[in-house]
């Protein structure tokens, strides 16, 4: 005798809601993973999202938590407030690029370097996106934007900012590390990293960062294929994936 | 063991991503439009057959569309 069983399980965290994103855009990828690591560690009843501005300014239409939505950049901020007050939340930040790495760089870098106990989940699809893509601190050099039509330049912009890097070498962070979710194997390790960083908040160890390398189909000019191909080919070669902080594993050693 | 893949049509968008990822490649864009105006994605009742239950399409799909459903033996059953 067989029955039949249903294989995917959407966390009930996720809205049943239509998500106002562009085909191919990671954005609703990295949602998910956000709301099955919340179910899985079962933080959905004391969980704050602190939402930011740019494509993912409505992410509480999409998440069913307590929810504020922060000034732009400004989220590490409220974030810090949120948990000062209610240390027996848990707090995150889901911020992109824009947000984070360019008019919010102060509040993440001081709010790593105080070792906040909240947890920031970053987008980071090189570009701005919601406005339409303009040039954002973490463009790939060479790639053609609506405010560097000729493409980024060395000389003129610099190089693209690695955010994780920097923020791994700040005092205060427990957990830092830089997944992808072109493919696969990259979606079950950007699962692991995001459920570990949620686990280091519960563990009070310290500010966790997770850069979630994502696509942005419609400001890269590109159908949503030719987009995941980039991940794999431009961005992955600049911004290496993997792990560079993890204050557990190095007291194994 | 077959398996068998459900498509929320008004959900998709047709970005193609979970074409790519299929392991026998059985899913296609097909020729309808949603109501949004979007190519949405098939399986032929014919490929349905090939279909392992691996889930990789729902993994992949970034607007949650993709709902997989597998046979399993119940318990203690030979058949």
């Amino acid at each position: 005798m067989t029955q039949e069983i249903r294989v995917t399980n959407y966390p009930e965290v996720l809205t049943d809601r239509p998500t106002h994103y562009c085909p191919g855009c990671h954005h609703g990828t990295a949602h998910r993973l956000v709301a099955e690591a919340i179910t899985d560690l079962g933080l959905v009843d004391k969980s704050i999202l602190i939402g930011s501005i740019g494509c993912s300014v409505f992410i509480y239409n999409y998440l069913s938590l307590d929810a504020i939505e922060s000034p732009h950049g400004r989220a590490p901020a409220v974030a810090t407030g949120v948990k000062r007050a209610r240390p027996d939340k848990i707090v995150f930040t889901y911020q992109g690029d824009g947000d984070l790495a360019s008019i919010g760089m102060a509040e993440i870098m001081h709010c790593a370097n105080r070792g906040e106990n909240i947890t920031t989940i970053f987008v980071n699809n090189t570009v701005y996106g919601m406005t339409g893509g303009q040039m954002a601190p973490t463009t790939l050099v060479g790639q053609k934007t609506t405010t560097c039509p000729g493409g980024r330049c060395r000389e003129n912009e610099g190089m693209p900012i690695r955010m994780t890097e920097i923020i791994a070498s700040l005092g205060g962070v427990a957990y830092a590390e830089r997944v992808a979710v072109n493919n696969v194997k990259n979606i079950m390790k950007a699962k692991k990293a995001v459920t570990k960083a949620f686990e280091y908040q519960t563990k009070e160890l310290g500010f966790s960062f997770v850069e979630i390398l994502a696509t942005c189909p419609t400001n890269w000019h590109m159908t949503p294929l030719q987009a995941n191909k980039r991940v794999e080919t431009e961005m992955i070669p600049y911004f290496p994936l993997g792990n560079f902080k993890d204050v557990l594993a190095k007291e194994e050693k | 063991m077959p398996s068998r893949v459900e498509f929320r049509e008004d959900r998709c968008k047709g970005c193609l991503l979970c074409t790519e990822v299929c392991p026998t490649g059985i899913i296609q864009q097909s020729s309808r439009f949603n109501q949004k105006g979007y190519k949405v994605v098939e399986i032929t009742p014919e490929a349905m057959k090939e279909c392992k239950g691996c889930a990789f399409c729902a993994m992949m799909c970034p607007d949650f569309c993709i709902n997989v459903f597998t046979t399993k033996q119940a318990k203690g059953g030979k058949k």
